[in-house]
């Protein structure tokens, strides 16, 4: 098969370039593609590209593989290869740092603005804060999210404000934490997010939603920051 | 929080909830006025203007007006602030953009009220 790989490095190249190479997968499997990359590394040991669990936990190796974000360890070439061609490129819409290798500083400094911690300002308990299973349920299919940066990066309004835009993946989080019944920094939170940008750049295309690996709702999470900003302020 | 001075009404709360009403008022009109043709196949030059005489057709398509420019304003401010990442020029496209809104508001309510 044919793969077109991005390819960068800003010590040797003026400009990226697309780097075709063909290769044969081997005894024909369905390997993922992370897998591939590992074939494409022993052929070219140049090739960059961040990877860690090789089992869709630590969210690492988020690439885009012909036009869509997702992991590259948890996706099978036969989810993805059409026409016995591949084409890998970095993340899109943050700096490159080199091939696949990405700059995630917007994406963390937007991530770091939500608060990404709970915040309770009363007397702790002896032991600890509890919850019952009610409240432990709203945090479903939010506390799962692993920054893989995914979502944010298949987004056009994270894409031309990534600076003032939390991005699908910081909203998903910010969520999170004003759901938490242990939490009591909820007024706090929602007056840091009742600005143009923060959250209402989002204009619900759910391209967030199409890929996330992890088959979370960020569009579902923002709709509900929404909604809790509405009855704070009427 | 991101602040801006240019956006509808400073909070995003507001221009987000100003942007759905308005939508209401727009779509409200339109069935109306389609409606309206749809009912009226014969519809000739008096009727249409006895229908633009009444008060309450007239308060019903100011406020379309009004709802028009600030849905086409919360909606053009989101665009530029989109797509055009030099200042200078955004703050010239969002001025001549408030500029036109202004002009088409006072003629549109010229045209309303002078029937």
């Amino acid at each position: 098969m044919l793969v077109s790989v991005y390819r960068y490095n800003p010590d040797v190249d003026d400009a990226p370039y697309m780097q075709d190479i063909h290769i044969d997968i081997p005894g024909g499997k369905d390997i993922m593609v992370l897998d591939l990359l590992q074939l494409l590394k022993d052929k070219d040991p140049s090739l960059g590209y961040r990877r860690s669990c090789r089992e869709g936990v630590c969210g690492s190796d988020g690439m885009n593989m012909n036009g869509k974000n997702g992991l590259a360890c948890i996706t099978p070439l036969s989810a993805v290869v059409k026409k016995d061609k591949l084409v890998l490129r970095p993340l899109p819409g943050l700096p490159v740092i080199r091939d696949l290798v990405i700059d995630m500083s917007q994406f963390y400094a937007q991530y770091e603005k939500i608060k990404p911690y709970l915040i309770n300002d009363s007397a702790p308990p002896a032991i600890e804060r509890l919850q019952s299973p009610e409240e432990r349920a709203e945090l479903d299919g939010l506390y799962e999210c692993i920054l893989c940066a995914c979502c944010s990066t298949a987004c056009p309004s994270f894409w031309w404000n990534p600076d003032k835009f939390i991005g699908p993946s910081g909203l998903l989080q910010a969520y999170r934490f004003l759901a938490d019944s242990r939490d009591n920094a909820q007024e706090e939170r929602l007056a840091d997010l009742d600005d143009p940008f923060s959250v209402f750049r989002c204009h619900g295309i759910m391209n967030c939603v199409s890929v996330c690996p992890k088959g979370l709702n960020p569009t579902k999470a923002i709709g509900k920051i929404r909604k809790l900003l509405l009855q704070r302020a009427t | 929080m991101v602040t801006n001075v240019t956006s509808f009404g400073r909070s995003g709360l507001y221009d987000w909830m100003i942007q759905r009403v308005t939508a209401v008022v727009l779509l409200a009109y339109t069935l109306f006025i389609v409606g309206y043709l749809l009912l009226t196949p014969d519809l000739d030059f008096n009727q249409w203007n006895s229908l633009f005489e009444n008060i309450a057709m007239r308060i019903f398509s100011l406020m379309l007006v009004l709802s028009f420019a600030a849905h086409a304003w919360i909606g053009l401010w989101c665009v530029t602030t989109d797509y055009i990442p030099m200042t200078g020029l955004r703050f010239l496209v969002q001025s001549v953009t408030g500029f036109m809104t202004f002009v088409y508001v006072t003629w549109a309510i010229q045209v309303i009220w002078g029937i």
